[in-house]
């Protein structure tokens, strides 16, 4: 028998690509149960949807590219961009919206680029953005939490969320601005009569009936990926702290102008599945953990710029897109200092 | 408890090292046939010093090493050697190589050994040599010949020895079994090699805390050697692949990094692994050359897992049958541990120096790797790397074959520990892409440097053509001139002979027609030839800063010639080969001559710090010698004209000897010189009874003694005119021999330094004996009639 030729080395740490994706899906249930419970099962239906929608795309580009099909659908890298793209995705919006942001990310923004590893955007956000800009109504409508609904309403039941997804059902009453939107669209309110009289504010705790469990949901399982060591704590940190800080800077104590507070900021919107789930994207992000820092503080900075003076409630997406152009620059600044070299090198550096 | 540094990154694989550690160090028996190759180091392969049929003893040298990094080979086992052939080897590429192969003829019977109980009675060298001799290379894994890393460069300070026993890849416990059984010997070993780095400050034995036995066993044996002078630390820090790193462990140790391309030497590091420190130490003590060593032999393959000592040129295949190897179940064989070992071709490849695990890991136990997938850059593996690159990065560029990102990117730097690798959650066999890499890029920088030295061939040549061209045109201009020069100075000439035809007598009764040459021209120019030769005195006495500068110009313009004759020499057609060669000689012994002559200078003349201000010391010799009384002051005066008159004779006598032109000269320089010491004599003389007197009595003296001085001089310039051509002869011949055996000494100095100025010394030497030959036959016609 001829014995087996290969290169060292010869034994393998148990785990595969598979597993880190899965690990990644596994992470975000605890955001999805909180969404679940506070806005009705239309999260869970858009993860259900889009991930259906990731895997029927990726299985036809391989298809068409001529590989194995099963082997690369089972790196499960389609099925996380569908659930984190799904979990971004207003509840009980149309499904096309659905569809074409999954199809956006998956097809434009992965496969043409290369497929698996050589995406330079982060393919989630891109089929995000793709719908934000597209179908601007649709998107800025969020359901209404159930702390926050009128005597006599509930929330939708599985029948008529899918009748709201699948048929356009008006649906009046059970959505509305999201908390950001509104301390956004906030007109000569001290902040704290907005928190006051708004029931999505006065309904909840701190940022928003909601929004701010579902922010705990999500936190909960970026520090159990932390803990797997699927990623490094570089990039989520440097984002949220530079969130804080910049939040805290121009907090003016709740004037009409005020930016918002540190929490509402933390815990409002797209912040912790931002930077525990799409910050945290290996491939689209710097290398380097000090690239990685630098990174997440861009990411934090940049959410903060475009939320309180943009032109957007929430900023997660436009924001990580904008550091994923810059992440081959950041590399180029940051590589480690390497064993027996007195300092880092550049990336062009030939000589030292 | 020692300080000890962590490394960044390293993993922590399943250490399975308690499957060899069940059972006590075993031995293998002899097999059929031991195959040694030439090449179980790092270097130059060794060169067989038998042949096939040849009897050998255990012990004897079978293959000597060639060159200086090169380890010999021995036989491990008496026994007749059957053939040297190319067979296949343990090697990564599976290659085949030239091997000897010995037929034990099962009596095991050795050689003479030389024990030495004393090594501190040797020199380094000699215990060197002994390392060297049995065939000793790095037991690690590298295989680097140990002795050559035991001599470190002189520029380097080595202050610190560790011993390697870290043995951080699963598996492996080979050197950990060594540890427990000999500790007595790791101690010895290491002490004899800090005895050969002349004791450094530091002598650390590194290991992993795995190793609670090992550990505990050393530190017996450092105990009861109670000895104070024993400066040895046992120091253990957390297990981590890849700590035994040579690199890795002196971070860990010493917190110092090696500088990416240099050795650990230049941190002031020698690091040796304990089987080494062993087999060293059992060379010297006992004479005994490497013929075995400690191999792990593990895996579920087999039945029996363990450690054994097995001769060197064991056949795998042997050592597995004496363990119940059950082929059907171990798809690979891998010779060292699973992160760094390499799959063997087949289970004849033999057993060598660095063999420290043989691994038959069953289907279950290493499974074969899974397709990889594509890289998500997930950065597990930079996290991993102990040598904090960014193995994600260095794949891309890998895959892309951008070597300039990869050098961007110190590939060079990875010691392919394989961490990444096994990190990897896409499978990717990262370190096959690195090896790949490096192997490319070493490939592109021969070629590279090829091409450079071929375009500097090139230009050379076409500047050298374009300088002989202009040189040819230069020359042919200053051959013109020359004619032009030569025409008018024989006119002149011929008219001078005619008016200086009288002959002097005294001076040409000299046997050589050159004295008769300088008579004449002494009659006629006296007056102008003492002028030159005081103006050459002058010179001499020149600052010897201008005296150096003129003799570098000397050497400049000597070597320019010499530069010149080769080039014709090269240039010339065959038949002007021998005039040519002639001509480079001459330049090169002139060449010698003057550099000789400044190195001369160079170490007559102080320092040019010290003589920065010779005004100054000239004023102070001046003050000086007012100071002095005047018979003091004459007393001086007298030495140093002897002394000035010592050396002008023994130049006199020179040129006399070489028969130069400016002998006349300067025998009328010694005359003068003569003339001057008589007159201060003289004055000296005097000098007692008139030092209170006044300075005009001195003077008249003076005058008087002037006169008497004159006399004598000429009495005695008379009497060396005078002096028969016998007496000359035989002065001449003295001095020829005496420059004769001058030259020779210098011959036989060039010719065991290799000198490159051999030949012309030699011509030198061959001129020197024939002149001496020349001059001794006219010596014996003068002497006969």
């Amino acid at each position: 028998m001829a014995l087996m030729r290969i290169t060292s080395p010869h034994a393998h740490s148990p785990g595969d690509t598979g597993d880190v994706m899965r690990q990644v899906i596994f992470a975000t249930i605890p955001g999805l149960i909180a969404l679940s419970y506070f806005f009705g099962p239309g999260s869970l239906m858009n993860v259900i949807m889009a991930s259906f929608t990731a895997v029927v795309c990726e299985a036809a580009v391989m298809k068409l590219r001529r590989r194995p099909i099963a082997f690369y659908l089972n790196d499960y890298s389609a099925v996380v961009t569908g659930v984190l793209l799904g979990l971004a995705l207003p509840p009980y919006c149309p499904w096309w919206i659905v569809a074409v942001g999954t199809a956006s990310a998956i097809l434009v923004a992965k496969h043409l680029y290369g497929g698996m590893g050589y995406n330079p955007f982060n393919p989630a956000m891109v089929g995000y953005v793709v719908v934000l800009i597209s179908f601007p109504v649709e998107m800025t409508q969020w359901a209404a939490p159930r702390t926050a609904l009128t005597e006599g309403q509930s929330l939708l039941g599985p029948l008529a969320a899918l009748q709201t997804i699948w048929l356009d059902a008006a649906i009046d009453g059970y959505t509305g601005a999201t908390p950001l939107d509104v301390f956004k669209q906030n007109n000569s309110q001290l902040v704290q009569h907005l928190y006051a009289t708004e029931p999505v504010f006065a309904s909840g705790r701190w940022a928003g009936a909601g929004w701010e469990w579902a922010n705990i949901g999500f936190l909960l399982g970026g520090a159990y990926l932390l803990y797997r060591r699927i990623f490094t704590w570089h990039a989520p940190v440097a984002t949220l702290t530079v969130l804080i800080v910049l939040s805290t800077l121009f907090y003016d104590g709740g004037s009409s102008t005020s930016g918002g507070s540190p929490l509402l900021h933390l815990l409002s919107g797209g912040t912790m599945l931002g930077a525990f789930f799409i910050v945290t994207d290996p491939v689209t992000s710097a290398v380097s953990n000090r690239g990685r820092l630098i990174y997440g503080a861009g990411v934090g900075a940049l959410i903060y710029i475009i939320r309180t003076w943009g032109n957007y409630p929430d900023a997660v997406a436009f924001a990580v897109l904008l550091m994923n152009f810059a992440a081959p620059f950041i590399d180029y600044y940051t590589l480690p200092r390497t064993y027996g070299h007195e300092k880092p090198r550049r990336a062009t550096e030939t000589e030292e | 408890m020692r300080k000890t540094w962590d490394i960044p990154g390293g993993v922590h694989p399943p250490e399975n090292k308690s499957q060899s550690l069940q059972q006590p160090l075993g031995e293998v028996g002899l097999p059929a046939e031991l195959v040694l190759p030439l090449n179980q180091h790092i270097g130059a392969a060794a060169e067989p010093v038998v042949a096939v049929g040849d009897h050998v003893l255990a012990g004897q040298q079978i293959a000597a090493a060639i060159g200086l990094v090169s380890a010999p080979v021995h036989a491990s086992t008496s026994g007749h050697i059957v053939a040297i052939e190319e067979r296949p080897i343990p090697h990564p590429s599976g290659m085949q190589d030239l091997c000897i192969v010995l037929r034990p003829d099962g009596k095991d019977r050795w050689i003479e050994l030389e024990p030495c109980e004393n090594y501190t009675q040797l020199s380094h060298a000699a215990l060197l040599e002994k390392i060297r001799a049995a065939g000793i290379a790095g037991m690690g894994g590298a295989g680097f010949p140990t002795a050559v890393k035991l001599n470190p460069r002189a520029n380097y300070d080595i202050d610190t020895l560790i011993i390697n026993g870290t043995e951080c890849e699963p598996y492996i416990t080979a050197d950990d079994i060594l540890m427990q059984t000999s500790p007595a010997e790791v101690i010895a070993g290491t002490r004899l090699l800090a005895y050969l780095l002349n004791q450094p400050k530091q002598v650390l034995i590194g290991i992993e805390d795995n190793k609670p036995d090992a550990i505990a066993a050393l530190e017996r044996a450092v105990a009861e050697l109670n000895d104070d002078d024993c400066r040895i630390e046992i120091c253990t820090f957390p297990t981590k692949y890849p700590s035994g790193g040579e690199k890795q462990l002196i971070q860990i140790l010493t917190g110092r990094e090696v500088p990416s391309g240099e050795l650990p030497a230049a941190v002031g590091v020698i690091s040796q692994n304990v089987g080494t420190a062993v087999a060293a130490w059992r060379a010297v003590r006992y004479g005994e050359p490497l013929l075995s060593r400690i191999t792990t032999v593990v895996g579920t393959a087999l039945a029996t897992q363990r450690n054994v000592r097995v001769r060197l040129g064991t056949p795998i295949e042997h050592v597995l049958t004496q363990h119940g190897f059950d082929p059907q179940r171990c798809p690979r064989l891998v010779m060292g541990g699973p992160m760094m070992g390499f799959t063997l071709p087949s289970a004849q490849v033999p057993v060598i120096k660095t063999t420290n695990c043989i691994l038959a890991p069953s289907r279950e136990e290493l499974p074969p790797p899974p397709p990889a997938q594509a890289c998500i850059r997930c950065g597990l593996c930079a996290e991993a790397c102990p040598a904090s690159l960014l193995p994600q990065q260095l794949y891309w560029y890998a895959r892309a074959e951008d070597y300039e990102r990869l050098t961007a990117h110190s590939l060079t730097d990875c010691i392919e520990c394989g961490a990444c690798a096994y990190v990897c959650p896409s499978n990717i066999p990262l370190v096959q892409y690195y090896r790949a890499a490096k192997g490319t890029i070493r490939q592109m920088e021969i070629e590279k440097e090829k091409s450079d030295r071929s375009r500097q061939r090139f230009e050379f040549r076409k500047e050298r053509v374009a300088r002989a061209e202009a040189e040819k045109e230069a020359k042919r201009e200053a051959r013109k001139k020359a004619a032009a020069v030569a025409k008018k100075k024989l006119a002149a000439a011929q008219a001078g002979a005619q008016q200086d035809s009288r002959p002097s007598g005294k001076q040409q009764s000299g046997a050589q027609p050159h004295e008769g040459l300088a008579g004449d021209r002494q009659t006629g120019a006296q007056p102008d030839m003492v002028a030159a030769a005081m103006a050459r005195v002058q010179e001499k006495q020149l600052a010897p800063q201008q005296q150096r500068e003129k003799l570098q110009r000397a050497i400049a313009s000597a070597e320019s010639r010499l530069q010149k004759a080769q080039q014709r020499h090269v240039e010339a057609s065959a038949e002007h080969q021998g005039k040519m060669q002639a001509r480079v000689r001459e330049a090169e012994v002139r060449l010698a001559d003057a550099r000789q002559k400044l190195a001369a200078l160079d170490t007559a003349t102080p320092a040019p710090a010290e003589n920065a201000d010779p005004v100054a010391a000239a004023i102070a010799r001046a003050q000086a010698k007012m100071a002095l009384s005047p018979t003091e002051k004459l007393q001086g005066n007298l030495t140093s004209l002897q002394k000035r008159l010592a050396t002008a004779r023994e130049k006199l006598a020179a040129a006399e000897a070489e028969g130069s032109d400016t002998a006349a000269a300067l025998a009328t320089g010694v005359a003068k010189l003569e003339e001057k010491i008589a007159t201060v004599q003289t004055e000296l003389n005097a000098a007692p009874a008139q030092v209170p007197g006044p300075a005009a009595a001195t003077k008249t003296a003076a005058t008087d003694a002037a006169a008497v001085a004159i006399e004598k001089a000429k009495t005695r310039a008379a009497a060396q005119a005078d002096m028969s051509a016998e007496e000359k002869l035989q002065k001449q011949l003295d001095s020829l021999q005496h420059r004769l055996q001058k030259a020779r000494l210098r011959l036989e100095q060039a010719e065991a330094d290799n000198d490159a100025h051999i030949d012309a010394l030699r011509s030198g030497v061959e001129k020197l004996e024939a002149k001496l030959a020349q001059t001794r036959a006219q010596l014996e016609d003068t002497a006969s009639p």
